[in-house]
C-alpha cells in the first residue's frame, strides 16, 4: 500500500513518505522493541496513562506474542516496501490505459490488471517477510518474555549453560525447512506467467490515477501507520535525551557527552567517547561490505533471470539458504568453519565482512530477481546484437534499468549490516566491537540512557547514508511521461 | 557474405525428446539478395532468424557464413545486425545514444561515434530528434531509429525480424520500399522475417515458406506464387482457395463441371486444385460453375465476391467495375489461364 501511495499518489506524500517508511530498517533491532516497551511495557507511557484515567493496572500483556508480532510488523514492512516500490514503477501505464479503454473504471483496472501485474513482487515480498520473521533474534530476545521462537532457543542452546551444539543444529534444520517450503509455495504461485512490462518501446502511457476508494483505503491504513511509527521514533529519541525513564524526566545530554565527547588534545581530535571506536569499526566493515554484497547479489539475480544452465534450481535454492539460516546459527558455523588453518579468519574484520556479505545476499538476488521479471528479454538481446560484451550489456543497459534493485540491495546490504545483532554477536572481539554488540552490553548494564543516545546517533547517521546512496545512485530513467509534464520533458515519474 | 543452413535442427528444451522448433532445414542465401523467410505463427521462422543472428545455437546440424562455419559463434562474432519486432530501444538513453551505442561498445570514441550516428540517422531520415527519448516518438519514428542503429555498425547481413507489424498501411508500404531501396544500394544480405506475404512478395528475392518447423518451398517470388508445390504453400499464398479435383490419365483436371490442362502433369487419382481469387472467370450466363451471389463488398478498385457453388463457397476478387453484380444472382464461373496451380493431394 505504502509503495502504491508513494508511486501514484499526489506529490507531496513521496518525500516525507519514502523517508518514514524506511525508519525501521535503519534501526537496530531492539530499538523498535525499546520504543515499544517505553510506550506499552510496565513502565510505559501507555500503560501509565491507562492507569491514571481508567484505573487499569498496568501488566506486561506486551511482552510475548503481540509484542513480537508488531514489532516484526514495524521492522519488516519497510523492505516490501521498498521492494514493491520498484515493482510499482516497473508497470507499464499502457497496460492500464488498455484496461480503461476496454471500459473498465478506474477501481476495476486497479483489481484485475494492476494487482495481478504486482503479483511478482507480491510474492515476493511475502516471502522475504515470512522469512525475515522466521529468523528474528533481535525483536524475540527483548519483547519474548515466555514466548520462545526457534531463533532465541538456537541462541540459548549455545550460549547458554547447555552448549548442546546437537540441539541447536537440529532447531537450524527446522527453520531452514520452513523456508523451504515456503520457497517452493511462492514457486508454485508465481509459475510461469510474463511480467514483461519494461520494454523496448518506450512506453508512452501515463500511469493511472488511483482509485478513490483505493486511495483512500491506502491513505487510511498508511497514514496511521506512518504516524505511529514516527511516534515510537520520537519515544525511542526521547530515552536517550531523558535522565531516568519512568522515574526522573528530566532532560539531559549527559548521555551523548559519555558516548560522544570529543576533546583536544596534543595530536588534534581525540575521540573521547566510549562509542567512537565501536562505531568507526562498524562503518568502515558494512561500508566495505554493502557495495560488494549488491554487486554479487545482482549479478547472482542477472545469472538466475536471464540464463539458463544445469543446476539453475539447485543454485537459486544456495542464493536463498542464507536466507532461512537464522543469524545465532551463522555465526556459530562462521566461527567453527574459520577456527583452523589454513583459513582461521575469527577475530578479524574479515570473517565479519565475510558474513556480513552471505547474510545480506539474498536481499540483493530477490530484488534483482523481481526487477529482471520485469525486463524485456529484447533489450539485453539488442546490446548483445550491437557487439557489446556481457559486462558492457550489464553496465550500460541492465544496471541502469535496475537502479532501484540496486538502491535496495545497497542501503539493505549497508544498513543490516550495520544493525545486525544476532550473526556477528559471536565473532565480536575486543579489537572489533560492533556498535550493536556495544549498546546490548550497555542495554545489559541497565543504562538505557547511553543506549537509546547511541541508538540515535545511529539512525541519523544512517538515515544519511540512504540518503547519500539514493543521490549518487539516482533514480531510474524509464522516460515514462507524468500525468502533468510536456512531452519535451523527459523526467521520471 | 552467404548464408548457409546445413540440416539445422532447434529443439524446444534441454531434454532429447523435447518437440522440435525446426527440423531439419537447409537453405542458402545469396549474399547481397534479400530473402524472406515467410510462414504462419509458429512455423518456426524467429528460431531461424534467431539462429542466423546467433542469439540461439541450433541442436544439431551447420551454419556457415562467408564460407566460415558459425554454429558455435555468438552474435558478436559474426558480422551481424538485426532489428527487433518490438525495436528494443533502449528506454534510458536518448536517439542518438541508443544509435551510437553499437559503436561505442566496440571501442569507437564518442565524439566519432556521434558523428557517424547522426549520418546514421540522416540517412532513415530523422534529423533533430537526437536527445529525444524513446518514449517520445512515434511507432515509425521508433523503427528508424531502430533501423539507424542497425545500418551504423555497416554489418554484412541485416535481419529484419516483423519489423513492420506494428505500422499502419501506408507507413508499411513505404518503410518496405525504403528497406528494399536501403538493400539493394549497399548491397546488404538481408534475412527478412514476416508474415505478410504481399511485404514478402514485394520485397524479396527469394522466399522461403516454412510450415511447422520444415520448409515448404523455397524460391523466386513469381515460383511462389506460380507454382507452389504442395497444399500448404497453394492455400497459404496469394489466398488460394482449394478444392478436390481429379486428374485423368490423359492429363486433363476436372474441378466440377470445369476441366483444364494444368502447368505441370500430374498422375491419374485425385489432386487437389488451388484457385487464387483473380483467377475465376465471372459470366452472367454461360457454361460453367454455377454460383449463386451471397456477399459482396466493395473495396475502391476491386470486388469481393462470394459465391456459393457445388464446390462449396468460393471466394472471387473481380475487377470488373462496369458490371456490378447485386445479391442473389446466378452466374457461370470459370478459371482463366493463370492463377490455378494443382497440386498432388496430401
Amino acid at each position: 500500500m505504502m509503495a502504491l501511495m508513494a508511486e501514484r499518489g499526489s506529490k507531496r506524500w513521496q518525500g516525507p513518505l519514502r523517508v518514514l517508511a524506511l525508519l525501521p530498517i535503519i534501526t537496530p533491532p531492539f530499538v523498535v522493541g525499546l520504543g515499544l516497551i517505553l510506550l506499552f511495557g510496565r513502565a510505559g507511557v501507555v500503560n501509565q496513562l491507562l492507569e491514571s484515567w481508567f484505573g487499569i493496572a498496568p501488566t506486561r500483556w506486551f511482552y510475548g506474542l503481540p509484542g513480537i508480532v508488531i514489532a516484526q510488523w514495524f521492522a519488516f514492512t519497510p523492505i516490501a516496501f521498498m521492494i514493491l516500490r520498484g515493482v510499482v514503477q516497473g508497470v507499464a501505464p499502457s497496460l492500464e490505459e488498455a484496461a480503461q479503454m476496454l471500459r473498465a473504471d478506474r477501481r476495476r483496472t486497479f483489481f484485475t490488471v494492476t494487482l495481478p501485474l504486482l503479483k511478482p513482487g507480491l510474492a515476493n515480498a511475502f516471502l522475504v517477510g515470512f522469512i525475515e520473521s522466521l529468523a528474528d533474534f533481535g525483536n524475540p530476545i527483548v519483547l519474548g518474555g515466555q514466548y520462545s521462537v526457534l531463533s532465541t532457543e538456537v541462541f540459548f542452546a549455545i550460549v547458554g549453560a547447555q552448549f548442546d551444539q546437537g540441539r541447536a543444529a537440529a532447531l537450524a534444520w527446522v527453520l531452514t525447512l520452513f523456508a523451504l517450503a515456503v520457497f517452493a509455495a511462492q514457486r508454485a504461485v508465481l509459475g510461469k506467467q510474463n511480467y514483461t512490462t519494461v520494454s523496448g518501446k518506450g512506453d508512452a502511457g501515463v500511469p493511472m490515477v488511483l482509485p478513490d476508494g483505493v486511495r483512500r483505503t491506502i491513505q487510511g491504513v498508511a497514514l496511521p501507520w506512518i504516524a505511529f511509527t514516527v511516534v515510537v521514533y520520537l519515544f525511542a529519541f526521547a530515552g536517550g535525551f531523558v535522565k531516568t525513564w519512568g522515574r526522573d524526566y528530566s532532560l539531559t545530554l549527559d548521555h551523548f557527552r559519555a558516548a560522544f565527547s570529543l576533546e583536544w588534545g596534543q595530536f588534534g581530535l581525540v575521540w573521547v567517547g566510549t562509542a567512537w571506536n565501536s562505531l568507526w569499526t562498524t562503518l568502515k566493515l558494512a561500508a566495505l561490505s554493502a557495495p560488494m554484497t549488491a554487486g554479487v547479489g545482482l549479478l547472482i539475480a542477472w545469472l538466475l533471470a536471464r540464463n539458463a544452465f544445469r543446476g539453475q534450481g539447485l543454485f537459486e535454492f544456495a542464493a536463498l539458504l542464507a536466507f532461512a539460516i537464522p543469524g545465532t546459527v551463522l555465526g556459530v558455523s562462521y566461527i567453527l568453519a574459520f577456527n583452523v588453518p589454513p583459513l582461521e579468519l575469527t577475530g578479524t574484520g574479515l570473517v565479519i565482512v565475510l558474513c556480513f556479505m552471505f547474510r545480506n545476499l539474498p536481499v540483493g538476488v530477490r530484488a534483482g530477481t523481481a526487477a529482471f521479471k520485469q525486463l524485456d528479454r529484447s533489450l539485453d538481446e539488442a546490446s548483445v546484437m550491437l557487439r557489446a560484451s556481457t559486462l558492457q550489456t550489464l553496465r550500460h543497459v541492465v544496471l541502469p534499468l535496475l537502479r532501484p534493485a540496486l538502491i535496495a540491495a545497497l542501503v539493505y546490504s549497508f544498513v543490516r549490516s550495520m544493525t545486525t545483532v544476532s550473526a556477528v554477536i559471536f565473532l565480536v572481539t575486543a579489537e572489533n566491537e560492533l556498535a550493536t554488540t556495544y549498546i546490548i552490553g550497555r542495554v545489559g548494564n541497565g543504562d538505557y540512557g547511553v543506549a537509546l543516545a547511541y541508538c540515535t546517533a545511529l539512525m541519523v547517521l544512517m538515515s544519511a547514508a540512504i540518503a547519500l546512496i539514493q543521490w549518487l545512485v539516482g533514480e531510474r530513467k524509464l522516460g515514462r511521461r507524468s500525468a502533468r509534464v510536456e512531452l519535451s520533458a523527459s523526467k521520471v515519474v | 557474405m552467404g548464408i548457409e543452413f546445413r540440416n539445422v535442427s532447434k529443439r524446444y528444451g534441454l531434454a532429447s525428446d523435447s518437440p522440435l522448433a525446426v527440423d531439419s532445414i537447409s537453405f542458402r542465401i545469396e549474399q547481397g539478395t534479400l530473402t524472406t523467410i515467410l510462414g504462419p505463427s509458429g512455423c518456426g521462422k524467429t528460431t531461424t532468424l534467431r539462429m542466423i543472428a546467433g542469439l540461439e545455437s541450433p541442436s544439431s546440424g551447420a551454419i556457415i557464413m562467408a564460407g566460415r562455419d558459425v554454429t558455435t559463434l555468438g552474435p558478436s562474432e559474426r558480422n551481424v545486425s538485426m532489428m527487433f519486432q518490438s525495436y528494443a530501444l533502449f528506454p534510458h538513453m536518448s536517439v542518438l545514444q541508443n544509435v551510437s551505442y553499437g559503436l561505442r561498445m566496440s571501442g569507437v570514441k564518442n565524439a566519432d561515434a556521434a558523428a557517424r550516428a547522426k549520418d546514421a540517422l540522416s540517412n532513415v531520415g530523422l534529423v533533430g530528434y537526437d536527445d529525444r527519448l524513446p518514449s517520445e516518438l512515434s511507432g515509425g519514428q521508433q523503427q528508424r531509429v531502430a533501423l539507424a542503429r542497425a545500418l551504423v555498425l555497416e554489418p554484412a547481413v541485416l535481419l529484419f525480424d516483423e519489423p513492420l507489424s506494428n505500422l499502419d498501411a501506408r507507413l508499411r508500404r513505404e518503410m518496405r520500399e525504403e528497406i528494399r531501396a536501403l538493400q539493394q544500394r549497399l548491397h546488404l544480405t538481408v534475412a527478412y522475417v514476416t508474415h505478410d506475404q504481399s511485404e514478402a512478395l514485394a520485397v524479396s528475392d527469394q522466399i522461403i515458406v516454412m510450415h511447422q518447423g520444415h520448409i515448404a518451398q523455397q524460391g523466386a517470388p513469381q515460383e511462389i506464387y506460380e507454382r507452389p508445390q504442395n497444399e500448404f504453400v497453394a492455400g497459404f499464398i496469394g489466398d488460394a482457395m482449394l478444392f478436390s479435383g481429379e486428374a485423368g490419365a490423359d492429363g486433363w483436371v476436372s474441378l466440377g463441371p470445369l476441366r483444364f490442362m494444368p502447368r505441370q502433369s500430374h498422375k491419374a487419382g485425385p489432386v487437389k486444385v488451388a484457385v487464387r481469387p483473380e483467377a475465376w472467370l465471372i459470366e452472367r450466363d454461360g457454361s460453367g460453375l454455377a454460383g449463386h451471389l451471397e456477399k459482396a463488398a466493395y473495396l475502391g478498385s476491386y470486388f469481393e465476391y462470394t459465391f456459393r457453388t457445388m464446390l462449396g463457397d468460393v471466394f472471387v476478387v473481380s475487377h470488373d467495375l462496369t458490371d456490378v453484380l447485386e445479391p442473389g444472382v446466378m452466374v457461370t464461373l470459370g478459371l482463366a489461364d493463370h492463377g490455378v496451380s494443382v497440386v498432388a493431394a496430401d
